[in-house]
């Protein structure tokens, strides 16, 4: 098995331009919603070629995995990787622009960093692609997240502006001036303002008014012209259910907004109109306590209830240390496994729960060639030592677009620099 | 008090009661004429609830100090584990739990926990974790802040945590006290208190003291005041202690009057009942140097760190704790969220396991504490990709018996031995898999969950009424 690996990590580098490569005797976990036992996954220039039953094609460099299942590289619904090395160090912190002039033409893109550390820990933890948000602070639009894939290197840049975060629960309201009422009458008028500025740029007026008051920086409500067309998604947090209905009630108004739910945690008493709205939710998984006066009705059967009801569920991270490690989505899906096994929970299949994090978030973002293991799809594969869902299990190999990856990282360099504790000839500080 | 727990635990301390003496003459003096600090003016109200003698079989049994039985069996009686074992008595009209596939194991202990002090919802109305207005607080006490009604305690129930501490936060130097509670929902924060268990001094070393006062243009501002204010906190409390012993010694001797006693300085008090070994330090501290400074520091003024909590660098001075026989409180994978936490790696706990010295997993936080068993199995598996194999029934004491000493209560709980409290988790599976979770949760031999009837999950009154309030959360 070990020896599978190693030749999996040694024969992938580069094999993006390689001869095409088989992966034998995997249990395929495909993110579509099938498990596939002793099945081949054809990989050829960078995307997956077949899966299934079948041979192997001439010439393709064989990989026995042994058995071991392979899933999809996990896609996380929403993270700061990338842009949040250390949370408390001001300086390695590039979620939120406290004291800045403008809030929605804020961009992700260029703090991105693909070396922060975080996202060699999360690669090591099977994720290959995420979506990297910003944070609100004074304002409630944060700014246009990312996607990202977490590949080596400085290059991890799959898409910018790809969506538009805004806060219209709690958070919103106090940025906005203390009421829900300032923040949804904040968010109209900014799309109003966005609205007559592409108005007026349509008519060749080059999309200024001086004469009218306009609250938002010209630069954000530029931004903010992809909102109200539809062509970027718009993210929008909200917990309460009442929230959730309000925002779903914007489309009245603005029919074209593309809406994405993010944390909903009281999405379950209202998921029959968020699926009847067609809107999507990407959301924590686990978070179960009453936190906050909008997330009273919090239950880990949240996501299978939701899921239940025919909403596209994908799940994101937020919130404290215990649930924000992208690394952790599987043991999240996990849980929501075993919610299932609880008298009158609700939960998901494995199956279900991989989809979560692979094939879901991708689609609610967009990445339609990513997140199975399918014929087309770009070949982002794990291959796991165990259940991927298992708290014991980890990755033995990475691979985003054909090419193998590290999963190596500091944490791993101080783990075998402290493994023995005994001063040799010169201290800990000249080991590797 | 209740008869809970042997009676040596319920020796506290010495300086704190007072028993008629003999005086020099060998006459008997009365207790009035002596001034004392009182040992437990907020004593513990709580009372285990009825049980029944119940016999689990068939189940995989973990000890909790370390040994398995597989299959085993388990007999809970009169609030206490009766026997363990491949077999035990049944006695007639015992409640025979047939328990095949399913796992026993000793409730969980959460040697960190804010439940109570900063609960759900997290709103500044009840947002009582931190006196941060003094480096300095140590005459305030966790529990006066605790609201009983924190629904956290119910979920934390149903992730088989039966018995945890709560701290005051981490701004402060000296936090304040701790307090053992068991996770029995009380009318008050008394009602809760684990009997006999030892008060805590929180202590924090590192960047959040020096964040908060540093930034309000005060001591400390570093790592260095720090430990300066640490210092002269220590200093000045060897001098209070030594009036009230010089005090105590010469009413006794019936050469002093009342009017002598020192004056009461609450601070001081904790800081006293620390130096008589009556008051373990947590101390939160994640960086191992620190925690080398904090250890020279605990020897020059005569104290004993019981644990250093967060302790995300332990593994780096495992040796060091070892033989100073301190327990490392730490999360399996927390990392990065601070500068102090920046080289936390997930094998930390399996590490300062494999030195030898006393691991136990916590949480410190309201989410995490429902799956301390799912964080243990990480650090085992992370330790065994590193070489380092622990059984899953060793494992176990880094959830029970290791935090039980941690806390001071191993005599009483922490392990299914004989005449220890039952309180005793039946898991629907094996208990390090991330599909499992509590089935039944028994505390001082009473079932108080049973996750198939919902008369036996608790709601807090600020759930009532609310949505979702009794759902399976």
């Amino acid at each position: 098995m070990k020896r599978a690996v190693l030749l999996l990590a040694t024969l992938l580098a580069g094999a993006a331009h390689a001869a095409p490569i088989a992966i034998t005797n995997a249990t395929v976990m495909t993110g579509a919603g099938a498990t596939l036992d002793h099945a081949t996954i054809v990989v050829d220039g960078g995307r997956i070629r077949s899966v299934g039953s079948g041979a192997a094609p001439p010439g393709a460099t064989i990989i026995d995995a042994g058995g071991k299942t392979v899933t999809p590289g996990l896609v996380v619904g929403m993270s700061d990787l990338g842009i949040d090395e250390i949370g408390g160090v001001r300086e390695a912190n590039d979620t939120e622009a406290r004291k800045s002039p403008f809030s929605a033409s804020l961009d992700v893109v260029p703090a991105l960093n693909g070396r922060d550390g975080g996202i060699a820990v999360a690669r090591a933890g099977g994720v290959t692609r995420a979506v990297v948000g910003p944070s609100a602070s004074r304002d409630i639009f944060a700014g246009q997240g990312a996607l990202i894939a977490l590949r080596d290197g400085p290059d991890v840049l799959v898409r910018g502006r790809a969506f538009q975060f805004v806060e219209l629960g709690e958070n919103g309201a106090e940025a906005a001036g203390g009421s829900r009422t300032a923040s949804f009458a904040l968010f109209r008028n900014a799309l109003d303002e966005a609205q007559r500025f592409a108005a007026r740029k349509g008519r060749g007026g080059g999309g200024d008014d001086g004469a009218h008051e306009n609250i938002y920086q010209r630069a954000d409500t530029v931004a903010l012209v992809a909102v109200v067309n539809g062509t970027q998604p718009l993210v929008v947090h909200v917990e309460r259910a009442s929230d959730i209905l309000s925002v779903l009630a914007l489309k009245a108004d603005f029919p074209k907004l593309h809406l994405i739910l993010f944390g909903a945690r009281e999405g379950w008493t209202v998921a029959d109109r968020i699926a009847a709205a067609h809107v999507p939710v990407i959301t924590s998984a686990i978070d179960d306590l009453p936190d906050a006066f909008e997330t009273l009705a919090s239950t880990k059967s949240n996501v299978g209830r939701l899921v239940a009801a025919g909403v596209l569920v994908g799940i994101g991270t937020s919130g404290g240390e215990s649930t924000n490690q992208p690394r952790n989505v599987t043991q999240f899906v996990g849980n929501l496994v075993a919610q299932g096994r609880m008298p009158g929970g609700v939960g998901v299949t494995r199956d279900q729960a991989l989809s979560l994090i692979t094939r879901n978030p991708a689609e609610i973002f967009g990445m339609t060639d990513t997140g199975t293991i399918a014929p087309g799809q770009r070949a982002d594969l794990v291959m796991w030592d165990g259940d991927p869902f298992e708290l014991t299990s980890a990755p033995v190999a990475v691979m985003i677009d054909g090419v193998s990856q590290p999963i190596t990282s500091r944490q791993t360099q101080l783990r075998d620099r402290y493994l023995r504790l005994q001063h040799d000839t010169l201290p800990l500080a000249y080991r590797p | 008090m209740r008869r809970l727990i042997p009676l040596a635990l319920l020796a506290v301390a010495a300086c704190a009661t007072t028993p008629p003496v003999k005086t020099a003459s060998g006459k008997p003096s009365t207790p009035a004429e002596i001034v004392s600090i009182p040992a437990d003016p907020f004593p513990s109200t709580y009372r285990a609830y009825p049980g029944v003698t119940t016999v689990i079989r068939g189940a995989t049994v973990y000890d909790g100090a370390g040994h398995k039985f597989a299959p085993g069996m388990v007999r809970l009686e009169n609030g206490k584990v009766a026997e363990i074992g491949e077999n035990v008595a049944v006695p007639a009209g015992a409640t025979v739990i047939d328990a095949g596939g399913k796992f026993v194991t000793p409730g969980i202990i959460d040697i960190h926990s804010h439940l109570g002090d900063y609960p759900s919802p997290q709103v500044q109305a009840v947002s009582d974790g931190n006196e941060a207005t003094r480096p300095n607080t140590a005459d305030v006490w966790a529990e006066h802040s605790i609201w009983p009604q924190d629904a956290g305690f119910t979920r934390a129930l149903a992730g088989g945590v039966t018995t945890f501490h709560i701290l005051p936060g981490s701004a402060n130097l000296f936090g304040g006290r701790g307090v053992t509670v068991k996770n029995v929902l009380g009318r008050t924060a008394q009602d809760m208190k684990f009997p006999g268990a030892k008060p805590s001094l929180k202590m924090a070393c590192g960047e959040n003291p020096k964040r908060v006062y540093g930034s309000k243009g005060q001591s400390p501002a570093t790592r260095m005041g720090n430990i300066a204010v640490d210092r002269q906190v220590w200093s000045d409390a060897v001098v209070y202690k030594r009036k009230w012993d010089d005090y105590t010694k010469k009413a006794k001797a019936g050469t002093a009057k009342p009017t002598d006693a020192p004056r009461r300085e609450l601070a001081n008090d904790t800081l006293m009942g620390v130096l008589n070994g009556d008051i373990l330090v947590q101390n939160h501290c994640y960086r191992a140097d620190e925690m080398a400074n904090v250890i020279a520091m605990s020897k020059e003024f005569g104290y004993h760190v019981s644990a250093f909590h967060h302790a995300v660098e332990s593994y780096k001075i495992a040796d060091l704790l070892k033989a100073e026989n301190i327990c490392s409180a730490m999360w399996a994978d927390w990392w990065g969220f601070k500068l102090e936490s920046y080289d936390g790696i997930r094998e930390n706990i399996a590490f300062v396991h494999n030195a030898g010295a006393c691991a136990i997993v916590h949480s410190d936080d309201a989410n995490g504490i429902q799956r301390l068993n799912q964080e243990a199995a990480k650090a085992m598996a992370a330790g065994r990709r590193a070489g380092i194999v622990v059984p899953p029934e060793v494992v176990w004491t880094w959830l029970s018996l290791n935090p039980a000493k941690g806390l001071g209560i191993d005599k009483a709980t922490g392990s299914l031995e004989p005449g220890k409290m039952a309180d005793v988790v039946l898991w629907n599976g094996d208990p390090l898999s991330v599909y499992s979770r509590p089935e039944r949760v028994w505390i001082d031999g009473a079932l108080m969950y049973d996750a198939a009837d919902p008369e036996r999950r608790p709601k807090t009154d600020f759930e009532l009424g609310q949505p979702g309030a009794g759902d399976v959360k």
